[in-house]
């Protein structure tokens, strides 16, 4: 099961979506807003994202970890818009007959999403100002982006 | 050929838009695409050096060619989660 949704995150739903009696382990991740940042206050988060790529990759992803690992369930909700700090930003939720397939597959989910999944968080800070977060890019001092490091990789 | 490309993030607020039309010669493939784009938009182009690009919701590699018709969208680095 896979979701964008606008809404806060429902933890207890989301878990007992993956709960059956198949399942001997049940695993829950929650990615919650952090307040600061290399130092730096963040007041609140934006994310947006390419609705309908990101779909097909969520989509993806859980048909994949899937192959990999005999799941019985697997949910991944991203949240969209505007949050708070310490709001849940994504939840994922795995059930399993037995306890290392839930860790493994979390585990490679949520890291796996944050690599390809076409969605982007913005940074509203405390003491002003907001910027787009692109891993490998950081913010000049008086704004427009920088090169932070050069490309990894061929 | 004319391509629309949608723009996100950082790249949507350094153009002001959520989409850019480009003119590109038939046969034109991705790698084509992000050379006309850093030379028609200077702002994209330390973005567009780590951006990857999706043709109809799929990432694709430089040499993925472009046909009229296609959904393209530049990718910039990825931050969800």
């Amino acid at each position: 099961m896979i979701e964008l949704t606008h809404d806060p995150i429902d933890p207890a739903a989301v878990l007992g979506g993956v709960e059956s009696p198949e399942a001997g382990a049940v695993l829950l991740f929650l990615g919650t807003t952090r307040e600061t940042t290399d130092g730096r206050r963040t007041s609140s988060l934006d994310y947006e994202c390419y609705p309908e790529m990101a779909r097909s990759e969520l989509a993806e992803l859980e048909a994949e970890a899937r192959a990999r690992w005999p799941l019985v369930h697997c949910a991944i909700v991203h949240r969209l818009g505007h949050l708070e700090i310490g709001e849940a930003s994504v939840a994922i939720a795995v059930s399993s007959a037995h306890r290392v397939a839930a860790f493994e597959a979390g585990q490679w989910l949520i890291d796996t999403l944050k690599d390809r999944v076409p969605i982007w968080k913005r940074e509203n800070w405390s003491d002003g100002g907001a910027d787009w977060v692109h891993p490998g890019f950081t913010r000049k001092a008086e704004g427009g982006p920088r090169v932070d490091r050069p490309p990894t990789g061929p | 050929m004319k391509v629309t490309v949608l723009v996100f993030a950082m790249a949507r607020q350094l153009v002001g838009r959520d989409r850019l039309e480009l003119d590109l010669g038939d046969g034109a493939t991705v790698g084509d695409l992000r050379a006309a784009l850093g030379a028609s938009h200077a702002a994209l182009a330390p973005l567009l050096r780590g951006s990857l690009f999706a043709v109809d919701q799929a990432y694709a590699d430089e040499r993925t060619p472009l046909v009229p018709g296609q959904e393209v969208a530049m990718i910039p680095p990825v931050s969800g989660g």
